[in-house]
């Protein structure tokens, strides 16, 4: 496997949080340290405060996230939670306008947020002895924003230029936007995160003040503090600055539209002038993790890293890059942190010479082997080494704690489920790795996508191999696709 | 305004705020019985260790026949070693959980690595086997070359790889900065498992060597490791390319790619690394287009005019040139707008240099920004790493932050007129811009 990044140089960036480099890195993102110091309270007002003690060196992350994501837009709204995001820098009655982030600056520290399908959250990495100082200010924003309509033209503007660059500019991130579109028949989760253009345009100062006023409130927020603090500290300032908050009388559960039983396979293609190699993008409809039953979602994690996460050793690999020269890439994604059904998916570039429809019937035959035959014990054993020692690296990134609390958190698990992850990981049987590949695998959940030069214009397609034709994916720019950072 | 307020006396705070990180930095220089050295940070906080090693000389190695074979060399050395073919390879390294990365630059091939106490003599034994002992296997060459070959394809069809590619081919012509360290379609296709044994010999030599470690290792145990892993690798390898010339005309090269946006790739020549006058320069710009939110072009050009989402610039000393470059995307209707923004921004600040307030903001967020990069083991060695590849001693860490605090407003202004030269600017403008 290349060491730059392949996948970069393509513009692949598939599922949300996981690029498929590494077992290190897609698995390290979603285990806990059960090593760290972790506490929680829960402030009257509703605000859950997480501290993840890490006194190493006198370095701080707050991180809150609020339970407002993409998916939970209204429709025609698409847009607005990643527009508030980038409005919420804008100033309060305290914060002169425009100045939040110079003013973390002013004290060494960094600052940024993201948006996400199922939250949106904001950080700031400082030197210890300044927690108090952005948790003052991070309280002081969750109610008193202050936006003119001059903000608001102008950052339209602004995230208007980030969807041209990360989208409008990549013919990947383009079609695996209309694959998503086409995977989510019912659930908001096939709108993208940035929002459709036309949608984007409209977006105005009050739906950015309705969305802000129902959705950023404590009784709708997770706190998470990581790293150099101290408990009975931390718990004096949250209640000091955040205690006093009224709560959001607008928040309910967060139930969307659910899919629909997929009874048919959704095939799509876009040619594009800008495309260099064609490549083929699948993505099955997969079930997440859940609050208690984490089981599924741990078995698919192990079965992605199996079939296409490393580029040596894994399944996939093997099949189409060693054993036949079918692909020059291939790889397997999933993350199954999110409050709804997810994705699961494969990518295949083909080798020079071999056709889309090669590809995929090989890719196809692949697949099937590995459902009939079961996942290789010696690969199955290196997993389970290789989750126990991400444990250790895990404890080395106090951000990457505080990701993955936040997260798990925010779509709904408990501290329990976040912390029982690791174990849950490794209680997963090699038969159960097989069992969810053929639930999962199984097509007519699926949109396959084939991305084509422009210059050979989409042909009907030749000899079904065992399927048919269509399309390509891939996706947006940044290192974590589907979340859109503000900076 | 209370926050403010606060701004003001927290100020003094953060002044001290490098002295806890300072008095628990304890960096110390490790000389292996065969004479290798490292910088090392102990931490046995947590059982494992990373290492970081970069050979100097990287890409710009390769002689003009062979462009992309120490690329390409560095792409394999993870692909079989001694007794493994890749598959084993990767095996064993799974089986140890431990982490290998090479990578390779104009100057430099790198490799970071993470290796758990627990087996560490054995993840050494095989790390070393890749460095010393690289199989070349050619099915292995010919798989990751086709590896190679579609990047570049797409990267003729990216504007952010274009653009830069434009900017260097015209500012250092022949020289080994003039063109992609990865190589050309032509030249990856010839190739030979005889150019890539070559780069290896040339690249990988103990008098290019630099070493970091941070983690739960003891500096007898590093020396031990030094040796291990490097002692077999040749005494010299490929002298280091000439000094780089520079032949970038002021103006603006527009090339024409089908996009909504156009991506800008700008700058002109910058100052070196042990220039006397390097903090001032790095105070500036810093001010003018670091990674801050409040840098004077992200106001400019994103925050007041939404021209963009997002703009930087960076100082970019490299061993052969020193270069002052920048890079936006905007759409091609108003891409014309934002280079006019950067050109008077360029202009405002030869003059009038930065404001105290400005200067005051900057060295804050610098001085209080930089002990908090010293968090975890792989940034610290990367750190360490970079600190001995700038020659700089073993002190720095300790006094960087006095030498930033020392540049005056006089020396700011003073330098902003040799280092912003808004007369030799070019602009690379990758799209369909109009008005340009």
């Amino acid at each position: 496997m290349l060491f730059r990044s392949f996948l970069s140089a393509l513009k692949i960036r598939p599922g949300k949080l996981v690029l498929p480099t590494a077992l290190m890195a897609s698995l390290s993102l979603m285990t806990p340290a059960q090593a760290e110091t972790v506490s929680t309270f829960t402030l009257e007002n509703g605000l859950q405060v997480v501290l993840i003690e890490d006194h190493r060196a006198p370095v701080v992350v707050q991180m809150i996230w609020y339970r407002a994501g993409a998916a939970d837009e209204p429709a025609g709204k698409s847009g607005i939670a990643h527009f508030l995001e980038h409005l919420m820098f804008k100033g309060t009655d305290t914060i002169p306008p425009n100045a939040f982030s110079a003013m973390i600056e002013a004290q060494g520290g960094d600052d940024n947020a993201f948006t996400s399908w199922d939250y949106t959250a904001y950080f700031q990495r400082i030197a210890a002895d300044r927690l108090e100082l952005v948790m003052e200010m991070e309280a002081d924003r969750m109610r008193n924003l202050r936006m003119t309509e001059e903000d608001v033209t102008t950052e339209r503007q602004v995230v208007l230029e980030e969807r041209s660059q990360r989208t409008d500019s990549d013919p990947g991130a383009l079609m695996a936007e209309q694959m998503r579109a086409a995977q989510f028949m019912n659930h908001r989760y096939g709108v993208p995160i940035i929002g459709w253009r036309h949608e984007m345009e409209e977006l105005s100062r009050a739906d950015a003040l309705a969305w802000y006023t129902k959705f950023y409130a404590p009784n709708n927020a997770i706190l998470i503090i990581a790293g150099d603090a101290d408990p009975a500290q931390v718990k004096e300032w949250a209640e000091k600055y955040y205690g006093p908050i009224l709560p959001s009388p607008e928040i309910g559960p967060r139930l969307r539209p659910q899919e629909p039983p997929q009874l048919a396979e959704r095939r799509l293609s876009y040619a594009d002038e800008r495309v260099s190699d064609p490549y083929i993008y699948r993505s099955y409809l997969a079930p997440e993790r859940d609050p208690g039953a984490q089981k599924e979602a741990a078995a698919l994690t192990i079965l992605a890293e199996l079939l296409g996460g490393d580029g040596q050793t894994s399944h996939l690999a093997r099949a189409l890059q060693f054993d036949s020269q079918t692909a020059v890439y291939s790889a397997a994604y999933y993350n199954g942190t999110a409050i709804d059904d997810t994705t699961f998916g494969l990518i295949l570039v083909p080798a020079p010479g071999v056709s889309l429809d090669e590809a995929e019937a090989a890719l196809d035959a692949a697949v099937a082997d590995f459902i009939a035959q079961g996942p290789d014990p010696a690969a199955f054993a290196r997993i389970q080494t290789q989750i126990r020692a991400s444990e250790i690296y895990a404890r080395d990134n106090i951000r990457g704690l505080a990701q993955r609390y936040g997260e798990g958190l925010t779509i709904g698990l408990s501290l329990e489920d976040v912390q029982a992850w690791d174990d849950v990981l490794a209680s997963v049987t090699i038969e159960e790795v097989q069992a969810v590949a053929a639930q999962v695998l199984d097509r007519k959940n699926a949109v396959t996508a084939r991305l084509l030069r422009a210059e050979e214009p989409p042909k009907p397609e030749t000899e079904p191999s065992s399927e048919s034709p269509d399309e390509a994916a891939a996706e947006a720019p940044a290192q974590i696709p589907t979340e859109e950072t503000q900076q | 305004m209370t926050l403010l307020s606060r701004l003001g006396l927290a100020f003094a705070t953060v002044l001290a705020l490098s002295l806890p990180a300072k008095a628990e930095l304890n960096i110390q220089e490790v000389t292996s019985p065969g004479g290798i050295k490292a910088w090392l940070v102990e931490d046995h906080g947590i059982p494992f260790v990373a290492l970081e090693v970069v050979f100097k000389g990287g890409t710009s190695l390769d002689s003009p026949e062979a462009r992309g074979a120490t690329y390409l060399m560095t792409a394999l050395l993870e692909e079989g070693a001694g007794e493994l073919d890749s598959r084993g390879f990767a095996e064993a390294r799974d089986s140890l959980a431990a982490s290998f990365g090479f990578d390779t630059g104009g100057d430099s091939v790198s490799v970071s690595a993470r290796i758990l106490t627990e087996n560490r003599d054995a993840a050494v034994d095989l790390l070393r086997e890749a460095l010393v002992n690289p199989r070349f296997d050619q099915s292995a060459i010919d798989r990751v070359r086709e590896q190679v070959l579609s990047s570049l394809r797409a990267d003729a069809k990216s504007p952010e790889a274009l653009a830069p590619q434009s900017f260097y081919r015209q500012a250092f012509g022949e020289h080994p900065y003039g063109s992609a360290g990865e190589g050309t379609i032509e030249s990856v296709t010839a190739l030979s498992r005889e150019n890539i044994q070559a780069a290896h010999k040339g690249a990988l030599a103990h008098d290019r060597i630099y070493v970091a470690a941070s983690g739960d290792i003891t500096a007898d145990e590093l020396a031990k490791l030094l040796d291990r892993l490097f002692a077999d690798l040749p005494a010299t390898g490929t002298p280091m390319p000439p000094r780089a010339p520079w032949l970038l005309e002021p103006g603006v090269t527009v090339e024409t790619f089908p996009s909504p946006q156009s991506v800008v790739f700008f700058g002109h020549r910058g100052i070196p690394r042990d220039d006397e006058d390097f903090f001032a320069a790095y105070i500036l710009n810093e001010a003018m287009g670091g990674g801050r939110f409040s840098a004077r072009l992200m106001k400019e050009v994103r925050e007041k005019r939404g021209l963009t989402y997002g703009i930087g610039t960076s100082l970019a000393p490299m061993d052969q040139a020193e270069l002052y470059l920048g890079q936006f995307s905007a759409s091609n209707d108003k891409v014309a707008e934002a280079i006019q923004v950067v050109r008077d921004e360029w202009a405002r600040v030869a003059e009038e240099g930065l404001t105290e307030t400005e200067l005051s903001e900057v060295k804050t967020y610098l001085t209080g920004s930089y002990p908090l990069r010293f968090v975890g083991n792989g940034s610290i060695a990367n750190i360490l790493v970079g600190m001995q590849m700038e020659d700089l001693p073993l002190d720095y860490a300790v006094t960087r932050n006095d030498k930033i605090e020392a540049v005056t407003l006089e020396d700011i202004a003073r330098v902003a007129k040799t280092l912003f030269q808004p007369e030799a600017l070019h602009f690379v403008v990758v799209g369909q811009p109009s008005g340009l």
